[in-house]
């Protein structure tokens, strides 16, 4: 692995910084020419992500810090990013800091996409007590990829990073 | 930057932070563009066309977006503020894709911090070469935008008014885009790609409180009712085949928006019959002579929203902070 992958891997997410980029899953490539250029492929986790930004500042502030003076930071859109492909490491520091990780997507699948006219029946267990007895008070979360969801059993508040 | 960072301001102070580089003050001033904006045309696909439908596409999201952030600090809960602003940036979100890749096909979108500011009042001319995202977003003028007229209606501060539009906008975006995931331009196809998972989440937001508010109280069903009934006369627009969608669907590039209402029917009249409310019957909105959103033919209502949305950026051309 070259010292820039080790750099990169280690810029955290501004707005969850309890993540690092690479556990996010938003670095989709880290490329070091022969002549010292870092070129950082990352894709952003919704649309109108607005961290966006301030994450490919972030990378080229830590790899101008680690000595690299030619740095470039691309995005791709497609493949589209998914709470999938954050990582089991992610997941459990998220946990660990309140947030219900997300659950498991796997294949999406084929033809129009369903209505779901009730909240889907809950699999996410409350992070500070453990129970399983939790209800969504909204979709949407103080940042785009989050919800907010409440405790039954303990009566805690606490967001939920939702599929995606 | 230098002559800036002798003055000790919080301004710099962020500048700072961020590498050093001025930031444009209205848009986005990207500094690296998405790899597929520059993807280049697809064979046999006319750019003028392309450009002209991703302008719609984006123009029926940007317009959307600004009217949900109208609702930012007049929700009815702290809840519903955070949603609608959510979705709001969502579809902000896809906008800028898409304004990028109409400004990027029309022959410019360098898209640098500093080609914003400085293609900023270049913008102003109609086709005028050297525009980005943000000289499309807020240097065109009404006749230059392409969004239908659901995406620009007010909704006067009526929650089932924000409701009953996002309802019908965003079942039949989710089936445009669904269809575009095949599209042969990447951005298209990449756009869609991240806008089929977030439109899933808008429209099963809107179906949830229209089945609330239609299957609520008798004040609430009334309203809900009399929000669909609002709205209604434009839903045939969104099914109205442009020809410049007739052109590119035969090479694979566009959706053929008649093609989606069978869909988006289903989808509604599921949701309205659950809400205990009824389909309206009401007869579409007339053509001016034949045109309408497509063609820049728009509502009274929109050069109010552009004052606003534009005003700040007109009054100070490339600033930046």
């Amino acid at each position: 692995m070259s010292a820039a992958v080790v750099v990169v891997a280690q810029v955290v997410d501004p707005e969850m910084p309890m993540l690092t980029l690479h556990d996010l899953g938003v670095v989709r490539a880290v490329e070091v020419s022969d002549n010292g250029a870092v070129r950082v492929t990352i894709t952003p986790t919704y649309s109108g992500c607005p961290a966006i930004e301030v994450m490919r500042a972030d990378l080229r502030a830590a790899l101008h810090q680690a000595g690299y003076a030619d740095v470039e930071v691309c995005t791709v859109l497609s493949p589209a990013w998914s709470t999938d492909w954050i990582s089991a490491e992610g997941r459990r520091k998220l946990a660990e800091h309140g947030i219900a990780p997300p659950d498991r997507l796997g294949p999406r699948r084929i033809g129009p996409v369903p209505l779901t006219l009730t909240p889907p029946s809950s699999t996410v267990s409350c992070p500070r007590c453990a129970s399983p007895d939790t209800d969504e008070l909204s979709r949407f979360g103080s940042t785009p990829c989050t919800a907010l969801r409440r405790c039954l059993a303990c009566s805690e508040p606490f967001q939920h990073m939702k599929e995606i | 930057m230098t002559d800036a960072a002798v003055n000790d301001n919080v301004y710099d102070g962020l500048a700072e932070v961020h590498d050093g580089d001025a930031r444009w003050a209205f848009g986005a001033g990207f500094s690296d563009v998405e790899v597929e904006i520059t993807a280049p045309v697809p064979e046999g696909v006319d750019p003028v066309d392309l450009a002209a439908y991703c302008l719609m596409l984006g123009d029926d999201a940007l317009i959307c977006s600004h009217r949900l952030s109208e609702w930012v600090s007049n929700a009815p809960e702290l809840e519903e503020e955070v949603a609608l602003a959510n979705i709001a940036l969502d579809l902000l979100g896809q906008a800028r894709m898409l304004l990028s890749r109409t400004a990027h096909v029309e022959g410019s979108g360098s898209g640098s911090t500093a080609g914003s500011a400085s293609s900023a009042g270049s913008g102003r001319v109609a086709g005028c070469a050297g525009r980005d995202e943000d000289g499309l977003a807020y240097f065109r003028t009404e006749r230059e935008f392409r969004h239908v007229a659901l995406a620009e209606l007010p909704d006067g501060l009526d929650f089932a008014r924000a409701i009953a539009r996002l309802l019908i906008f965003s079942s039949w975006r989710l089936a445009l885009l669904h269809r575009l995931l095949g599209s042969r331009d990447p951005v298209l196809a990449a756009v869609a790609g991240k806008g089929v998972k977030e439109v899933t989440y808008h429209r099963d937001y809107a179906a949830r409180w229209t089945l609330r508010l239609g299957d609520g109280t008798a004040q609430s069903h009334r309203r809900m009712q009399a929000a669909l009934e609002a709205v209604w006369p434009h839903v045939d627009e969104l099914f109205r085949t442009s020809d410049v969608e007739r052109r590119l669907v035969e090479v694979g590039v566009a959706v053929d928006p008649a093609q989606t209402r069978a869909e988006v029917d289903t989808v509604l009249d599921e949701v309205l019959a659950r809400a205990t409310l009824a389909r309206p019957q009401r007869s579409p909105t007339g053509t001016l002579a034949g045109r309408a959103g497509r063609d820049g033919v728009h509502t009274e209502h929109l050069g109010h929203l552009l004052a606003q949305m534009q005003s700040l950026a007109r009054q100070h051309p490339g600033a930046s902070w």
